[in-house]
């Protein structure tokens, strides 16, 4: 595997993973329970999306090939996505979105923290402002977890509801292919099970402050890095994608 | 043929950078806010200006190309490249003092050094922002997210009026 193939590689599912999670985010627009919510959604919705462009940017150059990051974001099916099963799912109710949020925030933060230490300096630089924003994403949606876990039986049962639903796609956040391989060798990323351990600690943390227990499933599902996704991504990218594909090369 | 030959140093464009608002916050400039890095002259008629995000989704990113570019058109130079530089990130540390009276002039609270920047999981409630109105401590947090990326929402008790505080970062 070529380095530079495998980063390019790489960067997409990094870019994918926060646009897709961006675009979710950003559903809620008008949506959201109060006020403040409605602004925090769309806060946390653009911070995704300027990270998802950063890392698009990166990965044109890588590409060289005079593909733009809107190129990228825009004319890619959904086999050629390699975000995360987790951020693909529909948002359901606020106790999902948030659960949702809250377990992305948490593989998000101490795999940014990993990648300070990569050869890379692009992937460094930009890991290294978005780190300080998804430590504000993380204590936004463990504060809103706990607050269910403690308010009323409802907000309880609906954030477990949330996690049993969930938490069969968090192993696939962790999975790696031949990519990750040859970018662990170059020192330029690492290997995801380093920072499980973090993910844990964090999880446990508020599952325990929200009364929340991680359900026993063996129905695990993996898949997005190698462009394995469920039925949710294709009508997602659908609507996403309808502007630049009805009106090839249209500017805002 | 006499040419015009008044020579433009990089101070004249780092002034002129200066007088460039931050479109959210038009009582500070671009330079203050600490977003423009470099500033290099290759020659009368070329200039490369580095500049780094405030934040990853900053909205405000291409205004501020765009007035960069013009702004130093206007000076006569021809040639204006925008270079994007992530490393180091961006930080409400390199806001100086005189920044931050300008903020609190202007009704926003001023970010506390990033020393104070809480890691934990939860807020920590222990820490409260001045009022930038009546400069009285008896404040709470209303939103963590605000009306821009760099803002929170905040509550005086004492004189009983909300404002906003600039995120440390």
């Amino acid at each position: 595997m070529n380095t530079q193939e495998a980063l390019l590689n790489f960067c997409l599912r990094l870019a994918d993973n926060n646009m897709i999670a961006a675009q979710r985010l950003a559903e809620w627009c008008s949506r959201g329970p109060i006020l403040e919510e409605d602004l925090a959604l769309t806060n946390i919705s653009l911070d995704l999306f300027g990270q998802a462009e950063n890392f698009y940017e990166y990965a044109a150059t890588l590409q060289n090939n005079g593909k733009t990051a809107d190129d990228l974001a825009f004319l890619r099916s959904e086999r050629e996505y390699f975000n995360n099963l987790l951020v693909e799912q529909p948002n359901g109710d606020f106790a999902f979105s948030t659960m949702k949020q809250f377990l992305y925030a948490a593989f998000a933060k101490p795999l940014y923290e990993a990648l300070q230490a990569s050869k890379d300096e692009t992937l460094k630089g930009i890991t290294s402002k978005a780190v300080k924003e998804i430590k504000y994403h993380l204590r936004h949606s463990s504060e809103w977890l706990v607050r269910f876990g403690n308010g009323t039986e409802e907000s309880l049962k609906r954030s477990q509801i949330a996690l049993n639903e969930l938490w069969r796609y968090t192993d696939d956040m962790f999975l790696m292919n031949d990519n990750d391989k040859a970018l662990i060798e170059a020192g330029i990323s690492i290997d995801l099970n380093t920072i499980k351990t973090s993910f844990m600690a964090t999880v446990n943390e508020i599952f325990k402050a929200a009364h929340l227990s991680i359900p026993e499933t063996n129905n695990i599902i993996t898949g997005g890095c190698n462009a394995i996704h469920s039925e949710h991504l294709g009508v997602m990218l659908c609507e996403m994608q309808y502007l630049q594909r009805a009106h090839p090369g249209a500017q805002w | 043929m006499v040419m015009n030959t008044t020579a433009i140093t990089t101070e004249e464009i780092w002034k002129v950078l200066g007088t460039i608002p931050d479109p959210d916050i038009p009582v500070i400039s671009i330079t203050e806010l600490g977003i423009v890095r470099n500033v290099e002259l290759l020659h009368d008629e070329h200039a490369i200006v580095t500049i780094t995000p405030s934040y990853s989704g900053c909205p405000a990113m291409g205004v501020f190309r765009e007035d960069i570019v013009s702004m130093l058109q206007d000076l006569g130079i021809k040639q204006v490249d925008i270079n994007i530089s992530h490393s180091p990130a961006w930080s409400t540390d390199w806001l100086s003092e005189e920044t931050r009276a300008k903020l609190t002039k202007y009704g926003i609270a001023p970010p506390e050094n990033s020393d104070h920047l809480h890691t934990g999981l939860f807020t920590d409630t222990s820490r409260t922002i001045t009022c930038p109105h009546c400069q009285q401590k008896d404040t709470k947090r209303v939103s963590q997210f605000g009306s821009t990326p760099c803002k929170a929402l905040w509550y005086c008790n004492t004189c009983d009026q909300p404002f906003e505080y600039f995120k440390c970062y």
